[in-house]
């Protein structure tokens, strides 16, 4: 593959994410790794499930004295929000316009690192109440699944950055437009994911 | 090649119709000779289902070995090109229908028996007294030992499970270190004692245990549970009730025996220094123990589940305990008391009885 | 670089196949790597039939077997048989579908050598003296009680190479979706590519539940966690399901690409199309779906209610329905045809009543009730080896016959092939079939010994003989292989005379680019039908001669992988040694640099010349 082939919106394909067989594979290996990840999720899902609000004799938490809505809710926001800003970015790759590309995927960036920040926020408070990792298997499973969504939207962020300053002096090509376009179909299922870390362990925790 | 080919099969056939004809096994340890109504479903179930695979295999043979008699190239010479078949619809249909019917056949029953064999509901009926009306056995596993409790009679035994012939009786089954698995196979199957929660069955005993060559069934810890798992024996006698409840009264009685001191020879004074921390000598009371219970251990069958019950296999396993049972929790008395004294306690274990 | 064999210095052969991506060499490596760990299992299995051999035996203390038989299943399914069937995946597979690598052939390797260190990291436990010895199913309340790092050495060994088994799994789905050659349509897929398929995809979603289970219990044990604590809320049973919903389909992983080769060899030795070769795709796919139904049957006997254990029960038996019409199709492919007795030939007949003996048996510990008293005993020991070895390991022999000139451009010996057939054969049927009645007399499994006076001693002795026979089975095998080797006869495209398929068409070991111009497939059989049809080179070219692309070798994977293995010994002593914080950190930062270093540096591959090509093909005309 050339990369100095030089490109004009014209020129540039419609689909350049699957453009050539390395990009239709990676493309649709994408797709399986996400369909493997959903499998991964749907367990620790259903381990915190059956681990719920269960914990030593005398065991003082519960969703419902825990969890905060409002903190919960601005989380969700500024995950909502990057997967929105998210597809502007591959709106621009599509057209070829790389600059407003890399701005887009530098404010989906913030946005991913805003809701990190309050993550790891809110984690700290629960320890500060005792809640601690060890304190008992509703913990244990709480800290395992909503922490492992965390750790994949750090990965992720780790992710946009190199190709953010790896690509910033040499603009799209047929090499890197595919490695753009997994990290969007990534950063949505993590999307995704949240949302149902959201009904399923906040919302259902409060008022369920 | 051939040749040696069917040879071999009528050979391996004719073994295993020899190995199934004379091989059923122990009769206090056999599934294939069941002494209770749960063993004899679910042998039941083992011939009706073998009937049904039998013939299968049978199908599969035939069609096999006249195949490969028919086929072969050496037959056919090396130029034949045969028909390339792109299948049959009919045969495939009739080779999807029967099996269907066959599973059918098998799939009813056992659903039937899967039902029958979990139902416990009668275990919590009581009479108008307020008594439970069925007899019902607490079965604690612990790292290589079994405590049987019996909570309606207020007494507790270990290694050895005793129950009347003739009735259902129900078991409550936990755990109180890592998973183990209650199993007496000659008597029904097996079911789990796990460490969270409580698994309920029944099983029932026809046939009274003195008969047998040691006078027990066995029972067996089905779920690998450490080092040694293998040697996780019980056994269990059967008598007929009225025997039964003679050994319950037995039982009962030990607790009103009081220790004179005086009168206790040297063996039931070092029980009482070194032993009775862990291990009762009274059958009343509840299960919990750190040790087994050992009010009837003259009764027994067996020392520590597994070794012969004699005064010199106890005096042995006392010594080191380690050496017999590999990770067991009980300490080893072989340096803490002299070869007399361990002797001693030997023969004062040995004349706890209540069937003497 | 030119494909004219170049003799090279001892150096740069190793670091050709430590930096390898070509599929047919990595294919070479799963082959060398789990035929090494086959080995070391079968070793530790004869350890097993010599303790049983006598009642009350002490050849292995009772802790020291738990280990054995730990080992000996972790390794055998994990290490042995699944890295085999991968390496003919490997092998084969691209060539099936006329294609000149797999889609990521850097991922390929870097599962080779995940798989390779984890299975390494598993292994070297035994120079610790802290070997896993809660069983192959390492069930929680046990794993957690366990002393020492054994089951360290399980979660984090299995956590590496499961992680490259996920790889190659996804790298196989997207190689047949999307670089089959021109008119390969779906439904003119070999089998084996059909039962890759399926596989791929069953370890695609199979593995990801053993990744979050493995998690869990190296959180529990190394982190302090609580999942399986019933005194901190914990529950045990969890792990039970999440290993099973893993271990269920993975028996299938096992056993559908054995189904595959078995399919190549009764149509290669009869001569003759596949019988019901769309009924044979539809049983697969269905067995494959069917597998993630019915993993709670392996748990019949916790406690679970009738209600589920009846759902299951009849879940289990309908798999009989599809694996039924597999067995009557092969049996109608050889019906009809002209049957030749290769070696490969004679372990697929055995295969046959074999398989059908462990699956009927499978069929009655599905039944519920029974299974109260078949459950971990010894029937289950029995039916388990009847699928997995009459299946799975008799299906790889049977590959590594068929395959290994494709391989290798040499045949191996078949007067050898049967004599090692023979031995294992019978032994095969000495060591198991005696083991359905050891069950049903009441012998639970995982017994270090037994007490005398129980019936069991006599079919132990049985048991055990048989165990050598298959050892000397082997060992012929091994020494074959070795003898081969050295003599080294060339063989031409199709050595067997009868292939049907892409790979029978081109040079054994074919070149690196596979196809010198990317076939057209004009049917199933396709080299079958272009022969009959008078194109005895049984390939109709789809493209002119023209350059070709093909990837670069990387020594990142086999970096990355090391740094996982050494991040997986931090992990484990980082809090009882002073060196374990600090190992476990370089291992974590040598791992994510070589991530980093695969995607900043551009890998764009390279092109063999037109010339180049042209010239092989003059060579391999001249060599006909």
């Amino acid at each position: 593959m050339d990369l100095n082939k030089k490109f004009t919106p014209e020129t540039w394909p419609d689909h350049p994410e699957k453009a050539t067989l390395e990009a239709k594979n990676k493309f649709v290996g994408f797709w399986l790794f996400l369909g493997g990840e959903t499998i991964l999720f749907a367990t620790l899902f259903a381990t915190y499930l059956a681990l719920k609000n269960k914990g030593p004799s005398g065991f003082k938490f519960s969703t419902q004295e825990l969890f905060e809505l409002p903190l919960v809710f601005v989380m969700t926001l500024l995950l909502l929000t990057s997967s929105l800003t998210s597809v502007y970015a591959m709106y621009h790759l599509k057209n070829y316009n790389f600059k407003k590309m890399q701005l887009w995927l530098a404010i989906t960036a913030f946005l991913g690192l805003g809701f990190l920040a309050l993550e790891v926020y809110e984690f700290v408070h629960y320890i500060h109440l005792g809640f601690t990792y060890d304190n008992s298997a509703f913990s244990s499973a709480f800290y395992t699944l909503v922490g492992t969504h965390g750790f994949h939207v750090a990965i992720g962020l780790v992710w946009i950055t190199l190709l953010i300053f790896r690509n910033s002096k040499r603009g799209l090509n047929l090499y890197n437009a595919p490695k753009y376009y997994t990290f969007s179909l990534y950063w949505h299922f993590i999307d995704v994911v949240w949302v149902f870390i959201f009904t399923v362990v906040y919302l259902m925790g409060v008022i369920g | 090649m051939m040749k040696g080919l069917k040879k071999w099969r009528l050979f391996s056939l004719l073994a295993a119709l020899t190995v199934f004809l004379a091989g059923c096994g122990q009769e206090e340890l056999s599934t294939l000779l069941p002494a209770g109504q749960v063993g004899k479903d679910q042998f039941k179930l083992l011939m009706l289902s073998s009937g049904i695979m039998l013939l299968v295999i049978l199908v599969v043979v035939i069609i096999y070995v006249v195949a490969i008699v028919r086929f072969r190239r050496s037959k056919l010479g090396e130029d034949f090109v045969p028909e390339q078949v792109e299948g049959s619809h009919t045969l495939e249909l009739v080779w999807t229908v029967i099996p269907v019917l066959l599973v059918l056949l098998l799939a009813v029953p056992t659903v039937y028996y899967t039902y029958k064999l979990g139902d416990v509901s009668a275990m919590h009926e009581v009479n108008e007294d307020g008594q439970s009306e069925s007899l019902v056995v607490d079965v604690t596993a612990k790292l290589y030992w079994w405590e049987f409790e019996y909570p309606t009679l207020g007494i507790v035994t270990a290694q050895e499970l005793v129950v009347p012939t003739g009735e259902k009786v129900y078991f409550n089954l936990l755990a109180a270190d890592v998973k183990h698995s209650f199993w007496i196979p000659a008597i029904g199957g097996k079911l789990d004692t796990n460490v969270e929660n409580v698994n309920k069955f029944y099983l029932t005993f026809d046939k009274e245990s003195q008969d047998l060559k040691d006078g027990v069934f066995y029972g067996k810890c089905a779920e690998l549970c450490g080092p040694s798992h293998a040697l996780m024996d019980f056994k269990v006698k059967t008598l007929a009730p009225a025997e039964f409840d003679k050994w319950v009264t037995a039982m009962q009685a030990t607790g009103e025996e009081s220790t004179d001191v005086a009168a206790a020879g040297q063996g039931e004074v070092l029980f009482q220094q070194s032993c009775i921390a862990c291990h009762a000598v009274s059958a009343v009371g509840e299960s919990g123990a750190i040790g087994p219970n050992l009010a009837s251990f003259g009764d027994r069958n067996r020392v520590a589940g597994f070794m012969d019950h004699t005064q010199e296999k106890v005096v042995e396993w006392l010594s080191d305990t380690q050496k017999q049972k590999p990770g067991n929790l009980m300490p080893s008395f072989g340096e803490k008391l002299s070869d007399e004294e361990l002797n001693a306690i030997a023969e004062y274990l040995m004349g706890l009885s209540v069937e003497k | 670089m030119s494909s004219v064999a170049q003799k090279r210095g001892f150096g740069a052969t190793l670091w050709d196949w430590l930096t390898t991506v070509d599929h047919k060499k990595i294919g070479i490596l799963y082959l060398l790597g789990g035929g090494f760990f086959f080995v070391v299992g079968g070793i530790e299995a004869m350890i097993i039939r010599v303790q049983l051999l006598t009642p009350n035996n002490d050849l292995v203390s009772a802790g020291i077997f738990n280990q054995i038989i730990t080992m000996h299943g972790t390794t055998m399914i994990f290490l042995a048989a699944m890295p085999i069937l991968i390496g003919f995946m490997n092998a084969i597979m691209p060539l099936q579908i006329g294609a000149r690598d797999v889609a990521f052939p850097f991922l390929n390797s870097l599962g080779f050598w995940m798989f390779f260190f984890g299975g390494v990291f598993l292994n070297i436990s035994w120079f610790f003296g802290q070997v896993p010895d809660a069983g192959w199913t390492s069930y929680a309340s046990l794993a957690m009680a366990s002393e020492g790092h054994g089951v360290d050495f399980y979660a984090i060994g299995l956590q590496i190479a499961g992680g490259g088994t996920l790889l190659g799994g996804i790298n196989f789905l997207v190689t047949i979706i999307n670089m089959r050659a021109p008119g390969m349509t779906y439904m003119r897929m070999p089998l084996f590519t059909w039962t890759t398929f399926v596989a791929s995809a069953m370890i695609l979603f199979a593995f990801p539940p053993l990744t979050v289970g493995l998690f869990l219990l190296t959180f529990e044990r190394m982190f302090g966690a609580n999942f399986f604590d019933p005194t901190m809320g914990g529950n045990t049973i969890i792990w039970e399901h999440i290993f099973w919903i893993f271990g269920h389909p993975e028996v299938y992983i096992l056993i559908l690409p054995a189904f595959g080769i078995f399919s190549e060899i009764f149509s290669i030795f009869s001569r003759k199309r596949l019988f019901g070769y769309s009924a044979m795709v539809f049983a697969t796919v269905l067995i494959g779906f069917l597998g993630f139904m019915v993993w709670a049957h392996h748990m019949f006997t916790v406690g679970l209610g009738p209600t589920a254990n009846a759902i299951f029960s009849v879940a289990t038996m309908a798999i009989a329905i599809p694996t039924g019409v597999k067995i009557f199709n092969w049996l109608l492919t050889i019906w009809g045809g002209s049957i030749k007795v290769t070696t490969p030939m004679l372990w697929a007949l055995a295969f046959i009543p074999t398989f059908v003996m462990g699956g009927v048996t499978g069929v009655m510990l599905g039944t519920a009730p029974l299974d109260y008293q078949l459950h971990d005993t010894y029937f289950v020991v029995a039916h388990f080896h009847y699928v997995i070895v009459g299946g799975t390991v008799f299906g790889i022999i049977a590959g590594t016959h068929l395959y290994w000139p494709k391989m290798f451009g040499t045949m191996l010996n078949e007067a050898l092939g049967k004599v090692t057939f023979w031995f294992f054969f019978i032994g095969f049927h000495l060591t198991f079939l005696i083991q359905h009645w050891l069950g049903f007399w009441g012998m639970p499994r995982r017994v270090f010994t037994y007490m005398d006076g129980q019936g069991w001693n006599s079919a132990n002795v049985i048991s055990s003989v048989g165990a050598l026979f298959m050892a000397i089975g082997i060992t012929i095998m091994v020494y074959n292989i070795i003898v081969t080797s050295i003599k080294n006869v060339r063989v031409a495209n199709d050595p067997w005379g009868d292939g049907r398929t892409l790979e029978w068409a081109i040079e054994s070991p074919p070149v690196f680019y596979n196809f010198a111009q990317t076939p057209l497939v004009r049917g199933l059989d396709t080299v079958y039908i272009e022969k009959m049809e008078g194109n005895l080179s049984g390939i109709t070219p789809a493209e002119p001669v023209q350059d070709i692309h093909m990837p670069n070798g990387s020594f990142i994977p086999f970096m990355l992988s090391l740094g996982l293995f050494i991040a997986g010994f931090g992990a484990m002593f980082r809090t009882e040694e002073p060196w374990g914080m600090a190992v476990l950190i370089i291992g974590l930062v040598w791992t994510f640099a070589a991530m980093a270093m695969r995607s900043l540096k551009d890998d764009l591959g390279f092109y063999v010349k037109k010339e180049d090509i042209l010239k092989d093909m003059k060579r391999k005309g001249g060599q006909k």
